[in-house]
């Protein structure tokens, strides 16, 4: 329970940043994207403000913690290579992004002020990402029979 | 540069930051949005309820804003249905396929100085900003 309770509060803040940068609005994101336009900066000062305060907080806390507070480990990303499908899976996501300026922290935090718009991206989404974890599944069955 | 707001974006990110930051001393868990929602599809025991408390965090932040006192932010989103649909597809897929997306690679991934997040980043960037010029200047969308 304390977990779910960290989990809601640091999603509650996510939003709430979200919305202070107004990076929750796609159309000013895509200003941001739009270097030949009239091009906002903002969205890089968001960036860096989000950057620069993470990097200060994960390292005060790999000083003072050997463990998370809630868990038994901090779940580092193990993977260091750049490879293939990262390239591919990044460039996919990029192209989907331009399309409409929404990714997917803004994607759900705009839901309950674009509903009918964002649950129809966001429904799309999901199945995107149910469709990558069914190819996935699959390509395990199949190495793990040859 | 009419809209340029960088004061409110730099806080808004700050307080992106303090929430990673959250996460991860909490629970020890990166922030990354569709490393969160896409997790749901490949469920293990005792790891749904954190992933969907912090969506439903996620989707009640906009409205904390208005409850205290911010106002509800006006947002436009204007690209047609199958346009939302095709995006939509494009962003669940590559996000899970490439490990991340703007929070996972672009904000955790880059404060801890990976090089895949940074390549990542790059790529996702450049592939929008691409997008975007050939939506808007070329196709004349």
């Amino acid at each position: 329970m304390p977990k779910i309770l960290a989990a809601l509060a640091a999603g509650l803040l996510f939003g709430v940043g979200l919305t202070v940068s107004q990076m929750v609005d796609p159309a000013k994101v895509l200003g941001f994207l739009d270097l030949a336009g009239d091009w906002d900066p903002s969205l890089a000062f968001v960036l860096a403000g989000a950057v620069v305060t993470t990097a200060i907080g994960f390292r005060l806390v790999g000083r003072l913690r050997a463990a998370p507070l809630l868990a038994e480990s901090f779940q580092t990303p193990t993977a260091w290579t750049i490879d293939r499908r990262l390239i591919a899976g990044a460039a996919i996501f990029g192209v989907g992004w331009g399309l409409v300026g929404i990714c997917p922290g803004p994607a759900l935090a705009g839901l309950a002020l674009a509903p009918a718009q964002l649950a129809l991206f966001v429904a799309a989404m999901l199945v995107g990402m149910a469709g990558f974890a069914l190819t996935e599944s699959v390509l395990a069955q199949r190495a793990g029979r040859a | 540069m009419q809209n340029f707001t960088p004061l409110s974006a730099a806080l808004g990110g700050a307080l992106i930051g303090l929430s990673a930051v959250m996460l991860w001393v909490m629970n020890g868990r990166i922030a990354g949005i569709s490393g969160i929602a896409g997790g749901l599809f490949q469920p293990r025991a005792g790891d749904i309820g954190w992933r969907l408390a912090f969506v439903l965090g996620l989707i009640a932040g906009p409205l904390a804003y208005a409850a205290l006192g911010g106002g509800i932010p006006a947002i436009q989103v204007t690209p047609s249905t199958g346009l939302l649909v095709a995006a939509g597809l494009l962003v669940g897929y590559g996000t899970r396929l490439g490990g991340g997306c703007t929070s996972g690679h672009g904000v955790c991934g880059l404060a801890r100085l990976s090089p895949r997040s940074l390549a990542a980043t790059g790529v996702f960037l450049a592939a929008a900003v691409a997008t975007v010029f050939l939506t808007r200047h070329v196709l004349g969308a």
